[in-house]
């Protein structure tokens, strides 16, 4: 079996495939665009008073989630890259979130309101 | 580098008289040594500013008696700055997307461009910190304060560092050392500055506009 053949089997690591996936320009300006509007949108939801506690919290976090997503899927290319690289990146990143909140938790910085 | 790890069944397909083909020589999961290295890199970095998240999370409220970190911030000032940062990633996948394409020039104007734009978000850091100092809150002033200077700085430090990266790749190019089938070089610049954007985007939800 010769290398290009080996390599093309492993879904998502064949370099021809790599290439003719990236996206136009246009599509990078569009996440570009949506990021922008998503952090207009959270800064102004930081900002309504009646909005407090995990009423505030919460938005915030999920719109922080869809951000992060949006630039590891499309501006680090994780979408068409091989799986392995997502796999590494997202264990690290598991690893951190669980490890910090039991951290927080032996704390009790989740008790204090 | 030479990939003396590359297992047997990957570099099968050398023939004998045949010159290898240019690039990277194959390896067994298809992504070369140094994308493979930065995306671990990265990985461990998420443990490194997690801490330092957690630190500022534990710490916040021990303000020693003075205004808290809180208090202190410019929304609107720092929103700018984050824009600012979030536009320099548009800019850097430009670049790669130019040198994918064989376009030198586009990805000279781009890299320079994210240069520029992360110059004015650490500009931005320094006339904040340099406030914040004027107005009392200094590193060792609370455990407050110490934790966020510790976790901005830290982050500041990255983008200067990522600076640096890009500007040496612009003297690469410029010099010719980068052509069209060298572009993974770029990407993997383009990795650590994304990494660096992503890092702010949780810096600037759970520190700055978490009440």
């Amino acid at each position: 079996m010769s290398s290009d053949t080996a390599l093309a089997d492993v879904p998502g690591t064949s370099p021809l495939a790599h290439e003719d996936a990236h996206p136009s320009d246009t599509h990078y300006v569009r996440v570009a665009v949506l990021l922008a509007v998503m952090t207009a949108l959270e800064v102004g939801l930081s900002y309504i008073k009646g909005l407090k506690g995990m009423l505030l919290v919460a938005p915030l976090l999920i719109i922080m989630a869809l951000k992060f997503g949006l630039v590891a899927l499309h501006f680090m290319h994780l979408k068409w890259d091989s799986k392995v690289l997502t796999r590494l990146f997202y264990a690290g990143l598991f690893l951190a979130v669980g490890v910090y909140i039991a951290a927080l938790s032996t704390f009790r910085i989740f008790n204090n309101g | 580098m030479t990939d003396i790890a590359a297992p047997a069944e990957a570099t099968a397909g050398a023939r004998p008289g045949v010159p290898p083909p240019a690039g990277h020589p194959p390896t067994s999961t298809g992504i070369s040594n140094e994308k493979l290295a930065m995306w671990v890199f990265l990985g461990s970095e998420c443990l490194l500013f997690g801490g330092l998240i957690s630190t500022y999370l534990l710490y916040k409220t021990r303000t020693n008696g003075q205004l808290s970190p809180h208090e202190r911030y410019d929304i609107p000032f720092t929103s700018i700055s984050s824009f600012v940062l979030l536009m320099s990633s548009l800019t850097m996948v430009l670049a790669v997307a130019a040198i994918t394409r064989g376009d030198h020039k586009r990805l000279r104007s781009w890299l320079l461009t994210t240069a520029l734009l992360g110059s004015v978000f650490v500009s931005g850091q320094v006339y904040e910190f340099t406030a914040f100092v004027k107005e009392g809150m200094g590193f060792t002033s609370s455990a407050a304060s110490s934790a966020f200077f510790t976790l901005t700085g830290f982050h500041g430090v990255h983008v200067t560092v990522g600076i640096i990266m890009l500007v040496s790749t612009f003297v690469l190019s410029l010099r010719g050392r980068i052509p069209q089938e060298r572009a993974e070089a770029v990407e993997i610049v383009g990795l650590y500055w994304h990494f660096v954007d992503v890092v702010w985007i949780l810096i600037f939800t759970v520190v700055y506009l978490v009440k």
